[in-house]
């Protein structure tokens, strides 16, 4: 089933730096779909065109459509902080925010209106569990997060996303300041959320491509190369480009 | 040759540094100087009497307990001016406005607001607080013409504040379903609050010990009682200062410089704060 249909998404920066170009592109509900490419592909635009991120740059134009659930996302009328907290996100370096472990992961709530303490104890503990942090912090809620290794900030920063319950996840080379223990965390984690939501990752290397994905979308300077299963993509590429770089010959 | 060289080098680093530390020291002398002659000068003027008494004998003996009570009544007031516009209007530049040429224009405007002598401060509040507004010479004009003299100083230092929390913070937020509002609310006002007090003191500190502003709005020569509103005038230990050094024939040395002791204590006090709470907040940063 389809979560997320792209339809001729163009996009153009004012400062003419990385754009999109007319990109047609259908996200399967619980599975992991990759975007990977070289720097500058546009991947990172296309993520944050999903939770409408992109209305804090200087976006010169966007033309096309992206239908999440029926409905057109980037329709200037949509509840754009409904839609953030339906499309979660992930960055490249870990940002915990300024409060406790706890504080960051109730802050979603709190912003939401949600008081209730058992609300933010239950949410605690599931988004905790499925980041796979919860073993290392459940008796130190209450300690500064930036206490935390890089690696489990960024579990947390995950953490933080799930506990709003979202239905699509964003992340934005999530294990690019990791170290292999915590990114083979990191993806073991994925492995599981995809049974629970729809999971977009733009990975930091080819081979996390290939390990993670269900389905890959290979980027190039602002176009879609190739769409495809990810068992497929990477061992039989049918275009020229796609396979240069999955066998690195460039990139 | 290379030997001979290395050592010229020496030497003339040697030299440089001897003249920027003279340089350094004269710059602290006069300051210390200052404060050690005030000290010495003003301390056999202060008792309790001097303290919470009032002037008497045409000011020559007795306290400045009104001239006190007037500069900590001037400098509340301020406060209640300035800090709530200047704070809201840093959180509108450095959150909410884009660059464009309005907001060009406001900061240009409120750069030169800090260049502007505090005399033509004064004779501003006289016309538009006292006259025009008809508020009278009292608390509420000078507090306001103070608050206008002390508003740049707190819109950039807040402003500053502001900007000096990662960019980071507010787009986590906002990804999080966050409210341009709530984000500044919940993330980074607390984070920037250290910055925005410390801003927030140097400026009434530098109201507190202003005399011009308040000379055609609110202060008073002499007065036999404690202010009863904010449209009372009122003394104030800076004017009060002025006044015995050079309106009153015979006045004994000692009461102005503890006058003047006095006044600095109350302003130094307050940078003493400032320094305090700026230090123990940088201990604490999570970032």
């Amino acid at each position: 089933m389809n979560k997320i249909v792209i339809e001729n998404l163009t996009l153009q920066y004012s400062d003419g730096t990385e754009s999109l170009h007319d990109i047609s592109l259908d996200i399967v509900a619980n599975a992991t779909t990759v975007l990977f490419g070289p720097a500058g592909g546009g991947k990172s635009s296309l993520l944050r065109c999903l939770n409408r991120l992109n209305d804090l740059a200087d976006v010169e134009s966007v033309s096309g459509r992206i239908i999440l659930d029926g409905e057109n996302i980037l329709d200037p009328n949509i509840d754009v902080i409904a839609l953030r907290r339906k499309v979660g996100m992930v960055f490249a370096r870990p940002v915990v925010l300024p409060f406790s472990i706890r504080g960051n992961l109730t802050y979603g709530l709190e912003l939401a209106g949600e008081k209730r303490k058992s609300r933010h104890d239950e949410a605690i503990e599931r988004s905790l569990k499925l980041a796979a942090l919860w073993d290392e912090v459940h008796d130190r809620l209450d300690e500064p997060a930036i206490a935390l290794s890089g690696g489990q900030q960024q579990r947390l920063c995950l953490a933080r996303s799930l506990a709003q319950e979202p239905e699509v996840i964003l992340l934005d080379e999530p294990t690019s300041g990791l170290d292999p223990i915590s990114t083979a965390k990191v993806e073991n984690a994925l492995e599981e959320l995809k049974k629970l939501y729809t999971v977009i990752l733009v990975p930091h290397s080819v081979q996390q491509a290939a390990r993670t994905s269900d389905f890959a979308a290979f980027f190039l300077q602002g176009k879609l190369i190739e769409y495809a299963p990810g068992t497929e993509i990477f061992t039989n590429p049918q275009n020229q480009r796609t396979e240069d770089y999955v066998t690195g010959r460039f990139g | 040759m290379n030997k001979i060289l290395t050592k010229n080098r020496d030497l003339t680093q040697k030299l440089g540094f001897s003249l920027l530390t003279l340089m350094t020291l004269l710059t602290v002398i006069p300051i210390i100087g200052t404060v050690i002659y005030i000290i010495v000068q003003g301390a056999p003027a202060i008792s309790w009497e001097f303290i919470t008494g009032f002037p008497r004998e045409g000011m020559r003996e007795g306290g400045i307990l009104p001239a006190i009570i007037g500069t900590f009544y001037l400098t509340l007031g301020t406060a209640v001016f300035s800090v709530p516009l200047g704070i809201a209007a840093a959180i509108y530049l450095s959150e909410y406005a884009s660059e464009n040429r309005l907001t060009r224009l406001i900061r240009l405007a409120i750069i030169n607001l800090a260049g502007i002598p505090s005399v033509v401060y004064g004779l501003f509040g006289l016309g538009l607080f006292v006259l025009f507004l008809n508020f009278g010479t009292s608390i509420l004009s000078a507090s306001m013409t103070l608050s206008i003299m002390t508003l740049p100083v707190i819109i950039s230092t807040t402003e500053e504040a502001l900007r000096a929390v990662p960019q980071s913070f507010r787009t986590v937020s906002i990804s999080l379903g966050g409210t341009r509002w709530q984000t500044i609310r919940r993330t980074v006002l607390p984070q920037a609050l250290p910055g925005i007090i410390t801003g927030v003191i140097l400026g009434l500190e530098r109201a507190a010990g202003e005399t011009a502003p308040i000379l055609f709005t609110g202060a008073a020569f002499f007065l036999p009682r404690l202010p009863h509103s904010p449209f009372d005038a009122t003394m104030a230990l800076p004017y009060h200062l002025f006044v015995i050094s050079t309106q009153v024939p015979e006045m004994p040395i000692q009461i102005q410089y503890g006058t003047a002791l006095v006044l600095l204590v109350f302003v130094l006090g307050m940078n003493v704060i400032a320094t305090i709470i700026r230090s123990r907040a940088r201990a604490k940063r999570q970032w």
